[in-house]
Formats: C-alpha cells, structure tokens, sequence
C-alpha cells in the first residue's frame, strides 16, 4: 500500500514539477529588494539572548545536530521522511559549509520561503510552511544567535532522496499545492494569550509538522490539522481538544506540566516528543507554554468513533491476562500509572489514538521517558518484543485501549508483525 | 571481535562480564544509556536430544534424579518433571564449564570452612560421578547398572553417594552430592524455560506462584489461599489469545 | 600507559558512596569521574520486571555479582593455617556494576544506636574494662550518632524509607523503635504493609513483653519524589529483592534515587567496566595523584586527579590502600600497623517454625527485601549484659524475604533431604512455616586475630595479591548467637508454631556458609592515627587528598544491617569535604 502512494506521489510529483518549472522559468529565487548586511556579534546581549530563546523555540538543534556525536548546529543528521531520508544542513556561521556567507535575507527567504541560498528548493522537511509565519525580527534574531556560535567545518551532503524527487525542481510543484508564504496574522476577536499561543503553534514552535495528518504528498490536511499523525514508526497524537483523545481532559496546567518537563499526572514523552521537550519546550518560559495549552486545547477535535470492543472477546480476555502479568507491577491493576514515572493507561489520550503506532512500538522495543531538570528520572519501559508474541502483544493493546472507559480501534496481530519487520530494520 | 549477541551469552544463564567476551568499557556522560530493545531476556533451552551427557548417562541421571525426588500421585518426580534434562542443560553451558569461578592453583586440600577446592569443573565432575556410580551399582548388585537396579536398591546407591561412601575418582564425594541435590532441586523448581519443571509443576506442587511480579492485591489478605496459577518467565496458558480459559498448552 | 586530562576528583566505584560523593561534589562545582570495574546497570535494560524474577539466574547463577575469577579474596579461620581462595562465594555476596551493593540489596535501611558510636567508653562505663573479652580491639567511632544525625536523615529522604519513628527529637513514639536515636523528623514515608507471618510476630512478641515495630525499608509503601526529583514507585511485593535489581523502580538504589539526577550534570562522567589498579602518589608518599586503571581492552590509563576517593567494597577499599602503600599493613603478631586492622562481618543465625497448614497460610512469595516487624531489645546493650557474660546484640525480626522455591523451602529438623519424605515435607510445610533466614541479625565485634592483609601465594588476573582474610568466631560470638536465638525461638513458639528447630550459630566461621554481605573495617576511622586508618572524615591519616569511604571504616560492626551508616558516613564525609576540605587543603583533622 505504501509503494503505491509513493509511486503515485513520484508521478505527480513529476508532472507538477515540469508545470513549475515552466512558471518559473526565470529566477525564482526572491523579490528583488535591498540585500541586508549580516548581523553578527555586535549585537547587544539582549538581541542574542532573545535569539536563543527563539531558537529554542523552533528547536533547531534538534535537527541540525548529528546526535551521533556531532558539534551543536553542525547538520548531518538524517531526517527520515516517507520518501527517504534528507539530511540536515550546517547552520553555524562558517562561511564555506554553514551560514556565516549568508545575509539575514537568505536567511529569512530559506526559513519562510524554502528557498536555498544557491538557488536550489529546500525539502519541507524544514518546516520553512510553518517558519513563513513567524515575524521578520524572530528570524532575524535567530540568525543573530546562530552567528555568536562557535564556526564548525562541515560539508553536509543533503541531496539522499532518490529520483526523481532528488529533482528539487518538484518541490515547486509542491509549494504550490501546499505552501502558503504569509506571517501570522492575529486574530483580533481573541485575547492576547490565544494569539500568542497560536502565533508560537502554527509558526515557530511547528506543531504540525508533526501532529498533523498528512497527504500522500506530505503536505498537510489542514481540515484535520493537529488530530494526530504517523510519522517516524511513531504516533503523533492529537493535540486538539478532543475530550477522548486531544487534550481536552488535561487542564492547561497538566499541558504547561507536560511541555516543561515532560511529565504530568498521567503522561511521559518518549521517543521524537521526548527530545522536543528536552531541547525545546523544558526551556520555553511557562507564559509561552500557557500561550500553547490555550491555543491547542482550543483547536476543534475528531470526536468519539467505534464503540469499545467487547471485554468478551479472545484477544481481551488474554489481553487482560497480559496485562495482570506483565504490565500491572508497573501500571497498576487498573491502569493508574505512577505521576512523574509509569503512565497512567485508563481514560488516557495517549493509548486512545486511532492509530496504535506508538503504542505497539513501545511494547515491543521499549521506550526511555525524557529526563529533564524538573523531572530528572526518565523510567524506562522495557522491550516486551522477546516474551509476547505478535497475537499476543496485539491482545495486550486491544486490551488497554478498550479497558477501564479507553475507547479505540482494536490492534491486529499484522499490524504488529509488520511494526516488527519495521524495527529490526531500523534497530 | 565478532559481535556476540548477548541472549548467546546467557544460555545456561551465568553471564561473565569479564574478559574480551564482556561489555566494552565506555564513558557516560549526560545521560544514563538506553536503547530499543535494550536487555538481556533469557533465551529457553531446546527440546531433544542430550547437550550434554550421552544417552546412558542421561538414562542414569533420570533414575538418579527420580530417587532423589520421587514421583508421587499428586507431582512428577524428578525425572518427569525434567531435571536431568536441566542438569544437562545446564552442564553444557557456562555453570558447566565453571565460568566465573576462581581457577588459579594450587589446588591444595583445605578445611571444610575454607569451600571447595576442587580443580575439576561441574561437568568433568558428573562425568566422572556417573562413571562411579555404575561401576559400584555392578560391584554391588550383580554386575547390574543403577538403571536396572530396584527402587531400594537405587535408594542404597544414592544413600552411599550422600554418605559419601561411594568412591568417584578425584573427587570429594561429599561435595558432589551437595552439588546433586542442588541441581536436582534447581531443576525441580527453577523457572520451565531451563528445561526443568515441566508444566510447572513443581510450582505448582507448592502453590508458589511463579514469575508473577505483582502480589499487591493480596498483601492484606492474611491467612487465605493464594487464588492466582504460577506464571513463567516466557509462558502461561491464559496469554494466548483464542484459547478457552483455564486450559493448559503444557509445553 | 597513557594519561587522561585532569580531574578535580578522581572516585573509585559508582556504588552507593560513589554516587553520593560524586553528586555532591559535582553540585559544588567539581570536575568527577567515577570508574566503575563493573558494567552500566539500569532498570528497564538489566532487570526488567519481565525477567527480573528468575531465581535461578540472579540468585543461584549470581548474574549481578562479582566473579571470582575477577577478583577474590582468600580465607583461614587463623593465622597458623594456609589461607586457600574463595572459588565460589558463600559467606557473602560481593556486587559488580554501577549501583554496587545498593543494586542487590534487601534496602533494610537501619541507623545504629547512639552507644554503637562510643562503644568502649560506653561498655566500659557500664561493666568495667575487665567486662570486655581478652583480644576483642572496639573501639570508639570519633563520629557520634548526633553529629550523623543529618546525614542519615539526608539518605533516608533521598531513599524515601518506609518506616515508623520510635524517637522524635527524645520523645518516644507508639509503633516505632523505642531503643533508638532521637530523630530531627519522621521517616519520609509511612511503613509497608505486613504479611501475616510478621503480624503474628509482632503480637507474640508484645506478649512477651517486647516492642515490635515495622523494619525500616527502601522498599516503597507508596511512591515518593525524593529532593533530587527522582521518583520512585510503590512495591509491589514480588519476593524477588535481595540479589536481585527491582524491575519497578520500587527499592532505593543508586539507579532509582541518584543516579538519573548525577549523569545531568555537565562535569560528572563515569567510566564502566574499567578496573582501578592502584591509587598513585607522589614523591613523598604522602599526597594521592590520581589512579591507575585498567579498560577491556586492558589498556591502562593514568587518571590525574587532586582528590582520590576510594568507594569501593570493604575488602577492596582495603586492597587499594595496600596495593598503593597508603599506611602501614597490620601485623597480628606485634598489634602494629591499621590497615587490615579490625576487620568483621555480622552474626546471623535464625530458627525455623513450623505451624498447623490446617490453621496457618502464610503465602511466602509475598514478600519485599525489607518488610517485616523486628524487636531491638536484644540489640547493642539495650538489655544488661552483666549476667550474660558477652557483649553485642541484635535486632530480632520476622523479615521473610521470599519463598522463592529453590532457597526457601524449610522442613522441620530430621526429615531426609531427599525422597518421597523429603518432598512430603517440602510439600506440607511450604505455606506454614516461618524461615527468616537473618532473623537474628547480630553485632560483630573486633578482635586482634581477625585482619586482612595479603595474600602470599593467590593473585588476580593481573597479578595483584588477594586479599586474604583471617576470620573466625570467639566465644563472645556463640554466647551472644546462643542467647538471642534462644529469645527468638521464644517468640516462634509464642506465635503458635507446633515446632521450633533453633539455628544458633555455632563452631568456625564458614567462608560458604551465607552469612549477610556486610564485611566491615579494615581501614576503620578513629581518633588515633595507630589504631585507625583514616580520620573522623574518614580521611587517610597518611595521604590527606584521599578519603576511604564505606563501611570499611566501621571500627566493629553493629547489630544491623549497615547501609544506612555506610550512608550517613559518605554524606559526613561530603559535608566535611565541601564546607573544610575545599577551603584549606590538608588534614581535616591534626595529629
């Protein structure tokens, strides 16, 4: 099934790219206009640190360090999309393979436009349709930020998609259909807390890049926007306010607890989310976090689907046995959890998602919970994938997720067969 | 160095973390290490034929090990319920081989407070042990084998090995029976994925619940049965969905 | 060898007392390294609670543990025999890894009693000089319970113990331990909930005229949050606790109640599986320059350092100074020297009870490392030795670990240990006896016959001496096994057992006979540089940039299990580090 959308999207992507290209047949690269001089270390301490703090926002180290031991901002790293992996650039000041040549416009045209300084598309794995809605002086306090860091050497070669979408001329094509240039406008019927909320949301902060489902093409349905998505053999759950699965059962201090540290009465970050927390929102200051929880907890949900499956059947009745077994010296016999160490399972948003991606993954690999400041002690969930089989762990999750009031779609035996096959690939 | 899983290393379970088959050293340093599917799950020994022992000796060890724990109406003895299976297992890994143990000479001959002293590992131990036990089952009783010999005249043969009477050739009879009743009760009641306590039932027998993790539910209920059936490290009956409850898949 | 940079401190072993000293000084702005001879441990990827239970791999294969063939010690009960090497470990159980012993242990979290602390001056106010037996060498800590107050305070909250105060600041409490030390405030979670074995206890034992009380535990009655930010969970009773990691995050170790919170801090690093061969000093012999240590792939390397901290386990502690000529070794024959010098263990023996299966279900499976109701009438000199004619004591207690099958299964005295009478009696008495096996969990007193020092003829896998060991029990000992297992035996039948086998521990000292893993002294803290090894701060007398810290510096052991002093001592040790040490450089204590 994934083949085919691939080829599909390949296709158009193929036949839009050639239709670009025609539009575009001068260049492209940006309006004409003065070009900026770069800032750089002569700015004052107040423009840096306000840098910094926006550049922890939209939490550019996260890709832009090789976690493989690579220097902060060098680049390297892969980023895994559905159509291969692109890797990230070097942002540190040097002139020859980072920024330090850059002006604060190219900057600003390759965060808000996707326009690379030689010319070239930038793959909306940046997520320049996000960064388009941040204020000019945001960007340019992040490239003032980034040029007080120490220069690092290092030519990244970020062109691994395979043909033809190595054509970066498709990504024209792709703009087009999905991007939209334009800063946040503010909505004046709300107060200042919602706006910055989705000021913070929408733009820097790129909720969606990941919470969003996406097309086949990757670009966002915006209909859906932030109810939930796959992406990286990971569930990005909803974050609307979708009383079943978004946040609407969390108070916007059980949000503010989550983002700054990583835990709250009932949830850990594992996995992409943990990292988000570690490198960028543990470090956000609690307004802009109070800002986000309002935003989100206001965003319109998915409501209720299938009833529960019946607590009867086979696969709940081991599932339940499973759960006494393996899961409840920890969780708890019915699903309460431990605040700030197990997460609690019963009429929780995270084990409620229509897709039970993370779900699975977790149980049979494992998952190390963030560790932050407030929250130092990052528990551990241990890899169940050696002791239950694949019926077996697909009777363990229908079970949670239907148990105690928990509401969603049973989970196959296949499913987990092929979440297996996934991860002895990636491990 | 070839990359040594480490699930091959526990078979038999005596991990050595020591030598150029150990974890590499390494520096930590602003986090506490973890990876997907981190751990050292035990990996279960395998049905069929012998590891270890030959086919007479395992025929002996069998008999051997249902003297030292007969069946009865209600359990297994030690031969069903799969000790001598266990102790070859076992033998034929690392606790055979005495891994980890301190090998340096001289083997000199201490008191009994100073432990044992022998310079012969388990499985050279068993080897010579079975040896010795036919050879005086035939001095005794006829030129016939411990397997051939009558349940009392077994007990006599077992009787001599604890009473240390029964000469093994270097080695301190004494402290091998010591070593053969622990085995045998390993095998009667270490968890069925090291071949020994077949369904269980030496659990079972106690009313000893297994590998459960969990008794919270049952700490304040003084005095009263345990109502819950043991658990294995790698099995239970009720795990497998599509299975009537209660019914056991033995192994 | 190569040479590694600088570091402001160099600390060996991650146990419990590395991590301490580690946290502490990385907090007050300390470059450390900790190398670990062990590997990396942690919860989810060593112990998971899916496989964590197995009885056979962690207790009787001792996955956790030190191998012999890594390191030994030998052992004669005196000094006229050969000493041979421990091949197997019997007596005690020695850890291996990050976490050390703070991984294995049952989290029995005790404090001793203030006259522990003064122990000659207190016995020989009492009885007279002559009262103390001939050879037996206690002596007074130079530390007293009030000035370890704090400190074992501070453990106990960063351990989140489990327990009911007998003595808040002088005032007795009901439900705790009237015996001991005043405390600053109460223990900083309520105490575990009991099996039935151990309500039984504590009634026949209130019959008896004594005080029973819940054990103090580091197995969590309820989550807890220590001031570290860690949290730890509730226990869930698995029975499967000493000799085995918690797979839940329920027992206080280093992983659950340090650990997560020392490797954020930017200048603290750890080296596993890297075995320190000896401390180095300079010149004059009298300042530490760092250690020695040795990688798998037995490189050595050269770790600079201002500070050496020696956190290893007792025999090791004492090992390190002597391999690197830190002091004098003790010579038994002369009485001169400290390093060596009173080096002991603890007097554990028990008694089995058998009940009615008809009338008593006991369930030993349910079960944690440290629940359990105890008395300490019997403990220290709690009770007038006078007409006794021996000095010590310990706490009595039903602290029924487990019922794990293949160690637990007890049958009255005279049943065969094989055959259908064997398994007929395993069988009946499973679910209705009672077998703590440390029920009496006695005092170990020093005695000038009793030393380490090294080995002759065994060395390590590089070469090293052995550490040899020469132990064996007095008198003392058997009267004082005698006399509390008889009181023990007294409550036992008190609960209505139909029979009572007492288990006195009797004859020589016996290297494989399980005796609890609390090896102590033998580089003992003092007043008086020759008859001690290091300070009051537990600062080497003779190299004042290296501090030996563990319960290598108990000058005797007391009746309890000693972590909790072993605790105290590190955080007194960090305290004096921080607020003198580093201030003015030298000897914390003048000569």
């Amino acid at each position: 099934m994934r083949k085919v959308f691939l080829v599909l999207a390949i296709a158009v992507l193929v036949g839009a790219g050639a239709i670009a290209a025609a539009i575009y047949a001068t260049d492209p690269k940006r309006p004409s206009g003065p070009v900026a001089t770069s800032h750089g270390t002569q700015q004052s301490f107040g423009e840096i640190e306000y840098g910094r703090y926006m550049t922890v926002v939209a939490d550019c180290a996260a890709c832009h360090t090789d976690p493989h031991g690579g220097e902060p901002f060098a680049g390297g790293r892969p980023i895994e999309t559905p159509f291969g992996a692109v890797v990230s650039s070097n942002i540190t000041p040097d002139r020859e393979t980072g920024i330090g040549a850059w002006t604060d416009d190219d900057f600003a045209d390759a965060l808000q436009k996707g326009f690379g300084r030689d010319g070239h598309m930038i793959y909306p794995a940046m997520p320049y349709p996000h960064f388009t809605e941040m204020t000019r002086r945001d960007v340019d306090a992040i490239k003032v930020y980034l040029g007080t860091l120490k220069p690092v050497h290092n030519a990244v070669v970020s062109d691994t998609l395979p043909f033809p979408l190595n054509i970066r001329v498709g990504m024209r094509a792709w703009n087009l259909l999905y991007f939209r240039d334009g800063r946040y406008m503010p909505d004046p019927s709300r107060d200042a807390t919602y706006n910055r909320g989705a000021y913070l949301v929408e733009g820097p902060g790129h909720c969606g890049a990941c919470h969003t489902p996406k097309t086949m093409l990757g670009g966002d349905k915006t209909a859906e926007a932030y109810q939930g998505a796959v992406i990286q053999r990971w569930t990005a759950p909803n974050i609307t306010g979708d009383a079943r699965r978004g946040l609407g059962s969390w108070s916007i201090e059980d949000v503010v607890q989550y983002l700054r540290t990583g835990h709250n009465r009932q949830a850990a970050a594992s996995g992409p989310m943990a990292e988000e927390v570690d490198l960028s929102s543990s470090r956000m200051s609690e307004d802009d976090l109070r800002a986000i929880a309002v935003y989100l907890k206001g965003q319109p949900g998915q409501g209720d689907g299938a009833p529960p499956v019946a607590s009867d059947t086979p696969a709940m009745r081991a599932g339940a046995a499973i759960y006494g077994n393996s899961c409840a010296a920890c969780h708890g016999r019915g699903g309460a959890g431990v605040t700030g160490l197990f997460p609690t399972l019963a009429r929780v948003p995270a084990v409620q998602q229509r897709d039970p991606t993370s779900l699975i993954r977790v149980v049979l690999d494992g998952a190390k919970s963030v560790s932050t400041q407030a929250a130092p002690t990052g528990a551990a969930m241990p890899s169940y994938g050696w002791r239950l089989d694949n019926g077996q762990v697909a009777a363990v999750l229908t079970y949670i997720r239907n148990a105690w009031g928990n509401q969603a779609p049973a989970v196959s035996a296949s499913e987990v067969a092929s979440m297996r096959e996934q991860l002895k690939r990636a491990n | 160095m070839r990359n040594v899983n480490r699930r091959e290393l526990l078979s038999g379970t005596a991990l050595v973390m020591f030598g150029t088959m150990a974890a590499r050293a390494r520096t930590v340093q602003g986090a506490i290490p973890w990876a997907p599917a981190a751990g050292a799950p035990p990996r279960p020994v395998l049905s069929g034929p012998w590891h270890f022992f030959t086919p007479a000796e395992g025929r002996t060890v069998e008999a051997i090990v249902d003297r030292i724990i007969p069946p009865d109406p209600e359990a297994p003895g030690g031969k069903d319920i799969g000790c001598a299976v266990f102790i070859d297992r076992q033998l034929a890994g690392p606790f055979g081989r005495a891994e980890g143990r301190y090998a340096s000479g001289p083997f000199l001959t201490g008191t009994k407070e100073q432990g044992s002293q022998s310079r012969f590992d388990p499985a050279a131990q068993y080897r010579a042990a079975i040896r010795a036990v036919d050879a005086y089952s035939k001095q005794k009783f006829d030129g016939h084998a411990f397997v051939d010999l009558a349940a009392a005249d077994q007990d006599a043969v077992v009787g001599a090995i604890e009473a240390g009477t029964l000469p093994i050739e270097d080695i301190d009879t004494k402290a091998f029976w010591t070593m053969l009743l622990k085995n045998t009760r390993e095998g009667f009641f270490a968890d069925p994925l090291y071949g020994g306590n077949h369904d269980m039932a030496g659990w079972k027998m106690l009313g000893f619940p297994g590998a459960r993790y969990d008794h919270s539910d049952w700490i304040d209920r003084h005095n009263e049965p345990y109502p819950h059936p043991p658990i294995g490290i790698t099995e239970a009956p009720l795990w497998s969905p599509g299975r009537p409850s209660g019914v056991s898949d033995g192994r | 060898m190569r040479k590694l940079p600088h570091k402001d401190v160099a600390i060996i072993g991650l146990g419990w007392t590395g991590a301490i000293m580690a946290h502490g000084l990385a907090e007050a702005g300390l470059d450390v390294i900790a190398i670990e001879r062990g590997p990396w441990r942690d919860t989810a990827s060593d112990f998971s609670p899916a496989y964590a239970p197995d009885e056979l791999r962690y207790h009787i294969r001792h996955e956790l543990f030190l191998r012999p063939a890594q390191m030994t010690l030998t052992f004669r009960n005196d000094a006229r025999q050969t000493a041979l090497p421990i091949r197997d470990w019997g007596a005690f159980m020695l850890g291996n890894g990050v976490g050390g012993g703070g991984l294995h242990w049952n989290a029995e979290t005790w404090r001793f009693l203030p006259s522990d602390f003064v122990l000659k001056s207190h016995l020989t106010e009492r009885y007279g000089a002559t009262f103390i037996p001939k050879g037996m060498t206690i002596q007074d800590w130079g530390v007293t319970y009030d000035e370890l107050e704090p400190h074992y305070d501070r453990f106990e909250y960063l351990c989140g113990t489990a327990g009911t105060a007998g003595n808040l600041k002088g005032a007795i409490q009901p439900g705790g331990n009237p015996f001991e030390g005043p405390r600053s405030r109460p223990y900083p979670t309520p105490a575990q909930k009991q099996p039935f074995s151990a309500t039984l206890f504590a009634k026949a034992a209130g019959e008896l005229g004594h005080q029973a009380f819940p054990q103090p535990s580091g197995n969590m009655s309820q989550a807890y949050t220590n001031p570290l930010g860690v949290t730890l969970g509730p226990c869930t009773f698995c029975g499967h606790c000493e000799w085995f990691g918690c797979g839940n995050y329920s027992k206080a170790s280093p992983q659950t109640t340090i650990l997560p919170a020392l490797m954020r801090l930017p200048n603290v690093a750890a080296r596993d599986n890297c075995e320190v061969l000896r401390i180095l000093l300079d010149k004059t012999g009298k300042r530490a320059t760092g250690v020695v240590f040795v990688d798998t792939d037995g490189e050595e390397w050269e770790q600079p350092a201002d500070l050496v901290l020696s956190c290893a386990f007792t025999p090791f502690n004492v090992q390190m100074l002597m391999l690197s000529g830190v002091g004098r070794i003790y010579d038994p024959a002369t009485k001169q020297g400290t390093i060596g010098r009173n080096f002991t263990h603890q007097v554990v023996s028990t008694a089995q009870a058998f009940f009615d299966p008809k009338t008593h279900r006991f369930n030993p499976f349910i079960a944690s490392g440290a629940i359990g109701m105890c008395i300490d009438d019997f403990n220290g000199d709690n009770f007038d030795h006078g007409p006794l004619g021996f000095v010590g004591g310990g706490y009595l207690g039903q602290v029924q670990t487990n019922g794990r099958p293949i160690e637990t299964t007890p049958v009255p005295a005279g049943t065969p240990t094989w055959g259908a009478k064997w398994k007929a009696a395993v069988k009946e008495n499973y679910n209705s006896s009672v077998y703590a096996g440390s029920g009496v969990h006695a005092s170990f007193y020093a005695y000038d016959d009793v030393f380490l020092d090294l080995d002759p003829t065994y060395s390590d896998r590089f070469g090293r001496p052995l550490m040899r060991m020469t132990m064996d029990f007095h008198e003392n000992e058997h009267r004082m096994s005698a006399y509390l297992t008889d009181r023990y035996a007294e409550i036992l039948k008190a609960m209505g057992a139909r029979q009572v086998d007492k288990l006195p521990r009797t004859g020589h000292y016996n290297v494989a006979d399980y005796q609890t893993s609390h090896l102590c002294g033998g580089a003992v803290m003092g007043t008086d540089p020759n008859t001690s090894a290091v300070n009051r701060y537990q600062q080497s007398w003779d190299v004042s940039n290296l501090f030996v810290i563990g319960a290598s510096s108990f000058p005797q052991n007391a009746g309890y299990n000693p972590t909790g002093t072993v605790a105290a001592l590190a955080y007194w040790t960090l305290e004096a580090i921080t607020s003198q040490y580093l201030k003015r450089p030298g000897p914390l204590v003048q000569t």
